[in-house]
């Protein structure tokens, strides 16, 4: 596989690869209920919640108590996907999903769309930047970052088939549609490139955009090693070492603060494995703010030509 | 299921454990554990169909009894070990290293009898009604306890809870408050009142009972009623009055025993108001 095998047609929300997957497994499966707080069709959870009313739960706009319920929910079998923005299920509940699911070590799957900057136009107070990094530190917490509609679709499928919590996170936007549909694996990076020069390490949207950096680097002689990190924590390790020893270099790229997220989770495997220069392709500690999720990626330094930018200098820091 | 004369006699035993257990490690939440005796040894002694020699998480096919208000351990865990959770000896570990029996309850420790996390406050109700809800999916006829401090209340995710559990008509659940108008820095009704408790959780649709949490026969026929009372679409609460420290004397009468463990004088003095009935640890 390379960064020339995709020529994507479709564009598709990551937040519909979730609610389709949601209907799915909860065909498949009874234990399978459903929370949302207020949001069930920016969720794309209308499906399952006409099919299956006695197991969807409509909490209200109460965060808090969606995810007590969702802890609750789980003595007795039963696995809670819980659905709303990205900044509700994490900043506004992170004590109760502390102390009630991760620290009870409750099987709940915390499922979170509009992640980022690309949620647009409503800006910075619901544009969360520092999701990833809040779940990270959370003992016990799978984190996904999925980067298109089949990659969410089956993430939604693997966490239900593994015990513990997870933080699922995806987004608003339309969104290139590439990724293989049954190559998914918790905690298993996808090698979309090889190359020799640079590694790009990316999650969630900037994966589409580090393929496109991938393909401008080419043209100027520079060969990338490109891997998709969707499994945030935890992180294959194995499959960054692999790559850096032989780049001797890393960028990466996320909807993120700079702080906590994928690219510090890069830099703690390396600096204890391999050291490596590294650049991150990040917000740089700072809110969004409104505007399109094109115009935002580019003001805030998150645009392919950022990466391109971040990968040369990466390479004469070697 | 035992009669009055030996739940009586059980809190006597109950509540020599909590001070001897807060005693040993200068630590823990000796007023609200007082205040709290009867409620716990009458709802493990006479009222939950439970099988404690057995305990497994899902509780399938058994009563569910929640704490939110995790900092009264003390009286959870001699209440569990009397009931044979575990072996009564195990309470000399409570708040000591590499102990199950933790200063707040968690199931980290794999603590029979405990199923979740609490002592960061105010979020056993949601949880409950979660649990009252993967019952009612299951078929599963038994019924979900738990128990709340009035000072808890003051936690913004009650209400949340309070407004979900009738319009999801839980009605396999009865709550506790334990109302002693006593928190850390004082009275409720100085710090932040509650005022007319009754009324607001009828506001919120729910069925209320009230007892004296301190009257053995009395919390004994106000669970049984509450019981009588499920099924009908509602979940229930019960205002619970009780005096924080009860048993003893100077423990009584204010917020300051709180969380404060007793020296070795106030220990020996504790515990020569208290009978021994079946033994210290």
């Amino acid at each position: 596989m390379s960064i020339h095998d995709f020529n994507p047609t479709d564009k598709k929300d990551t937040r519909s690869g979730f609610g389709d997957a949601l209907f799915q497994i909860g065909k498949e499966d009874e234990n399978i209920v459903a929370l949302c707080a207020d949001l069930t069709g920016s969720l794309k959870m209308n499906a399952f919640a006409d099919a299956f009313p006695d197991r969807f739960f409509q909490t209200g706009v109460a965060e808090a108590n969606m995810i007590g319920m969702a802890a609750g929910l789980t003595i007795g079998g039963k696995i809670p996907f819980t659905g709303t923005f990205a900044n509700f299920s994490t900043g506004r509940v992170y004590d109760q999903i502390r102390q009630s699911i991760a620290y009870s070590g409750k099987n709940v799957k915390i499922c979170a769309s509009h992640a980022g900057l690309t949620l647009g136009e409503d800006g910075a107070t619901h544009q969360i930047l520092e999701d990833i990094g809040l779940m990270r530190m959370l003992p016990g917490m799978t984190v996904i970052n999925p980067c298109d509609y089949n990659q969410t679709y089956a993430a939604t499928k693997a966490i239900k088939d593994m015990e513990g919590p997870v933080y699922l996170r995806f987004g608003r936007p339309k969104w290139p549609v590439f990724a293989p549909k049954d190559k998914f694996e918790i905690g298993k990076a996808w090698k979309i490139n090889n190359g020799n020069d640079v590694t790009i390490i990316a999650t969630g949207h900037m994966v589409w955009y580090s393929i496109l950096a991938a393909r401008e680097l080419e043209k100027s002689g520079v060969k990338a090693d490109v891997l998709n990190i969707h499994t945030i924590k935890p992180i294959d390790e194995e499959a960054i070492i692999e790559s850096v020893k032989k780049t001797g270099c890393v960028v990466t790229a996320e909807e993120h603060n700079r702080f906590g997220g994928l690219g510090e989770a890069v830099s703690q495997v390396t600096t204890t494995n391999h050291p490596v220069p590294q650049e991150f392709v990040a917000v740089n500690d700072r809110f969004g703010e409104s505007g399109t999720p094109e115009e935002l990626l580019t003001k805030y330094g998150l645009d392919v030509p950022d990466i391109i930018s971040a990968a040369k200098k990466v390479i004469d820091r070697k | 299921m035992a009669n009055l004369a030996q739940l009586e006699s059980r809190a006597s035993q109950v509540r020599r454990d909590i001070v001897r257990m807060v005693h040993a490690v200068s630590s823990g939440h000796p007023g609200g554990s007082l205040g709290c005796t009867e409620f716990f040894v009458a709802l493990y002694g006479s009222i939950l169909q439970h099988d404690p020699q057995n305990f497994t998480m899902d509780g399938h096919n058994e009563d569910l009894f929640f704490l939110s208000n995790g900092h009264i351990s003390p009286v959870w865990y001699s209440t569990l070990a009397r009931n044979g959770y575990f072996e009564v000896r195990e309470l000399a570990t409570f708040r000591k290293i590499d102990s199950r029996l933790q200063g707040h309850p968690t199931t980290a420790e794999h603590l029979p009898g405990v199923r979740m996390a609490s002592g960061s406050l105010g979020q056993g109700l949601s949880v409950a009604i979660g649990a009252a809800l993967a019952k009612k999916l299951n078929k599963d006829n038994q019924l979900v306890y738990s128990l709340h401090g009035d000072g808890e209340l003051q936690e913004g995710q009650n209400w949340e809870a309070a407004m979900a559990a009738p319009h999801l008509k839980v009605d396999n659940l009865i709550a506790t408050i334990d109302f002693n108008n006593r928190q850390i820095d004082g009275d409720v009704s100085d710090v932040m009142a509650l005022d007319d408790l009754k009324a607001k959780w009828e506001a919120f649709g729910w069925i209320v009972l009230e007892m004296d949490g301190n009257n053995m026969q009395q919390v004994l026929d106000t669970l049984n009623h509450a019981k009588s009372l499920t099924g009908q679409e509602k979940p229930i609460v019960i205002i619970m009055k009780t005096e924080m420290g009860q048993g003893v004397d100077f423990m009584m009468g204010s917020h300051k025993w709180h969380g404060v463990a007793p020296n070795d004088e106030q220990l020996a003095l504790a515990l020569s108001q208290l009978t021994e009935t079946e033994g210290d640890y």
